[in-house]
């Protein structure tokens, strides 16, 4: 449902309809919503069989890259002289998004159900969630959440008495957006800077404490016990436009809307109604000036471009731009898109590990040049020097954290030139002291 | 050592200690307890000083400086001592175009921190600006110690800074 907002009709709640709800949050109150259940048949089956529905399903990651779930669950090996392990990204920090932060909160055995099945799934009897060390009440509700399943016995050495053994360790970050990618996570986890790794190896052949690792972001191990229970070709079947894009989407709308909120969608519902009927639309007498539709780091859109777009993973590339986390930034014509790219690079930068030297110097200097713009001091040049620079950061270190400060800067350039030419001309009134 | 008293006291006693050896069989390595043992320490102590990264260096068989190096990558450890209350308030773009920077600039008036970063003559606030809080719908967010409160607006900061003297 549209958390904090009632249930509008487009929408298609799955993974939400218990948002809201604080008996949603126990173990019995789970259990009466028919929680559970998809654990109890995932016990009996193998390991195989549990990823081939997933893969029927078509789930792709919702942390952000998108990449098939069952495909990625495949990839582990399968023999077991190492232990294996299951990590759950919990880090949730890319601008715009705030998803996961609601299934922790309200459906926390939904994400251990998740857990338990993926670790299954990929032969891993533990399951490390690492969560953002500023999400302090997800953070009580998973502790307790945890601990009631531990009761339950639906962890522990005999899960359901199974035979089978199952740990979920609750691990709190301390404050660095890096460490949301997913070898950054790793390092951390060990005790370490949050630095991303060179890949490879990748984390199925050598990942957390160097053994076999997946890594799924929150929303998509929810969505896994639904696809159990309700069966692989009903997933497959929500979609209302790309066949690739399966299953309901957590859209996170924040920004210049009616509604700001989550909003569960079936893949592929337009853009447009999402934003108007949905979020109900601009506050009065303003109108649309640009969406960054998948959280911070991908390329902003144009209303142009946000009229006839499938928010789904085809139907936004088609439009220039990426579903990414399914944060989704809408801007009015009140806003200075020149100061708030500016400010996303500074957030870049600050966020950066400064292990690459392209990306270190790249997002500094990108938010100085920003910074010279909006004082008024800007050269006819600075354009181009931005644009350049953007190419030094893209496709040439270790992560994407460096793509993705440029995603917004060469979108904004290319698609709102005249934003920046007004501070060039003198057209604009410096939004920024000297600096 | 700002605030070091002269005499260090362990952190790692009692109950403390019982807490982190708790977490042991959880990890297959010993390392991996740093980050929950800096949030031990920083629980009891309010922050990180030189002694107790010392100590926690001793415990989980690592350098001093090692342990700095990773208390220093994480934003929300703290190495100086701050106010009786620690805000942080997000002034990322989502917040940032909902009036989250108005929302820091009342904040930083009338707990009396003069600037952001600082604390509060009185020693009751310190207030800096940290980056998505991960709630952008609600805008604009702020941490009060490990309150999480939404929806801040210039016209509540007074009525919520009373709640915490
Ligand atoms: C800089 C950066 C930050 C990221 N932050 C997150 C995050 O907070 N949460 C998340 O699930 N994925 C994040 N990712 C993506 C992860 O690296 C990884 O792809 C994802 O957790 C895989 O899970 P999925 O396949 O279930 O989507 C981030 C990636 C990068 C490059
Ligand atoms: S691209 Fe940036 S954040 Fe990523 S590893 Fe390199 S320096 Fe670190
Ligand atoms: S931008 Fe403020 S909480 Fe995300």
């Amino acid at each position: 449902m549209g958390y904090p907002h009632p249930i509008h009709p487009k929408e298609t709640p799955v993974l939400s309809t218990h948002f809201g709800e604080a008996d949603a949050r126990t173990f019995d109150g789970w259990v009466k919503r028919g929680g559970y259940a998809a654990l109890r048949k995932a016990l009996e089956m193998t390991p195989e069989q549990i990823v081939d529905e997933v893969k029927a399903s078509g789930l792709r990651g919702r942390g952000g890259a998108g990449f098939p779930t069952g495909m990625k669950w495949s990839f582990m090996p399968k023999d077991t002289s190492r232990p294996h392990y299951l990590c759950c990204n919990a880090d949730e920090s890319e601008p715009g998004t705030f998803k996961d932060r609601e299934i922790m909160r309200w459906t926390p055995h939904a994400l251990i159900e998740g857990c338990i099945i993926g670790g299954l799934a990929i032969r891993a009897e533990t399951t490390y969630i690492y969560i953002r060390g500023e999400f302090t009440e997800p953070y009580h509700v998973m502790v307790k959440a945890v601990a009631e399943a531990y009761a339950a016995g639906a962890l522990g050495a005999n899960v359901f008495g199974s035979g089978k053994r199952h740990d979920v360790v609750i691990h709190r970050g301390a404050g660095a957006y890096i460490c949301g990618e997913e070898t950054a996570l790793m390092n951390s986890l060990e005790g370490r800077r949050g630095n991303p790794r060179i890949k490879p190896p990748f984390p199925a052949v050598a990942g957390l404490f160097g053994a076999p690792t997946t890594i799924n972001n929150v929303e998509t191990l929810a969505a896994v016990p639904h696809i159990l229970v309700r069966g692989a070709a009903w997933y497959a079947g929500l979609t209302l436009s790309s066949p690739k894009s399966t299953g309901t989407k957590l859209i996170s709308v924040c920004g210049h809307v009616q509604r700001p909120g989550v909003y569960e969608i079936t893949l592929g519902l337009p853009m447009k109604e999402l934003i108007y009927d949905l979020c109900g639309g601009m506050l009065p007498g303003r109108t649309l000036k640009a969406v960054i539709p998948g959280g911070s780091s991908v390329p902003i859109m144009t209303p142009a471009e946000v009229e006839e777009c499938a928010t789904d993973y085809e139907g936004i590339v088609a439009k220039g731009s990426m579903l990414g986390s399914g944060g989704m930034i809408v801007m009015d014509d009140t806003t200075d898109l020149v100061y708030q790219i500016m400010r996303l690079a500074k957030f870049y930068a600050h966020e950066s590990c400064a292990q690459c030297t392209n990306c270190r110097e790249g997002t500094a200097w990108t938010t100085r040049i920003l910074e010279r713009l909006l004082a008024g001091e800007g050269k006819a040049s600075d354009l181009d020097l931005l644009l350049e620079l953007s190419e030094q950061m893209t496709g040439k270190t270790i992560c994407v954290l460096s793509d993705s400060c440029a995603a917004p800067v060469v979108s904004g350039i290319h698609k709102f030139r005249a934003d920046f030419e007004a501070y060039l001309t003198g057209a604009a009134v410096p939004a920024m002291a000297e600096v | 050592m700002s605030g070091e008293t002269a005499v260090y006291e362990p952190v790692f006693t009692g109950a403390v200690l019982a807490q982190l050896e708790a977490l042991y069989p959880k990890y297959p390595t010993k390392q991996a307890l740093l980050l929950p043992a800096l949030w031990l320490v920083q629980e009891a102590r309010g922050w990180i000083s030189d002694g107790a990264m010392h100590e926690v260096a001793e415990k989980i068989g690592l350098t001093a400086a090692y342990v700095r190096g990773v208390v220093t990558f994480y934003t929300m450890y703290h190495t100086h001592p701050v106010g009786r209350h620690f805000i942080q308030v997000c002034t990322t773009s989502p917040c940032g175009i909902c009036g989250a920077e108005d929302v820091a600039r009342a904040l930083v008036e009338q707990t009396g921190c003069g600037d952001l970063g600082s604390t509060s003559p009185d020693g009751r606030f310190t207030v800096i600006e940290v980056e998505c809080l991960g709630a952008c719908g609600f805008a604009t967010p702020i941490l009060v110690g490990d309150d999480f409160i939404e929806s801040v607006t210039v016209e509540r900061v007074s009525e919520i800074l009373a709640r915490y003297p």
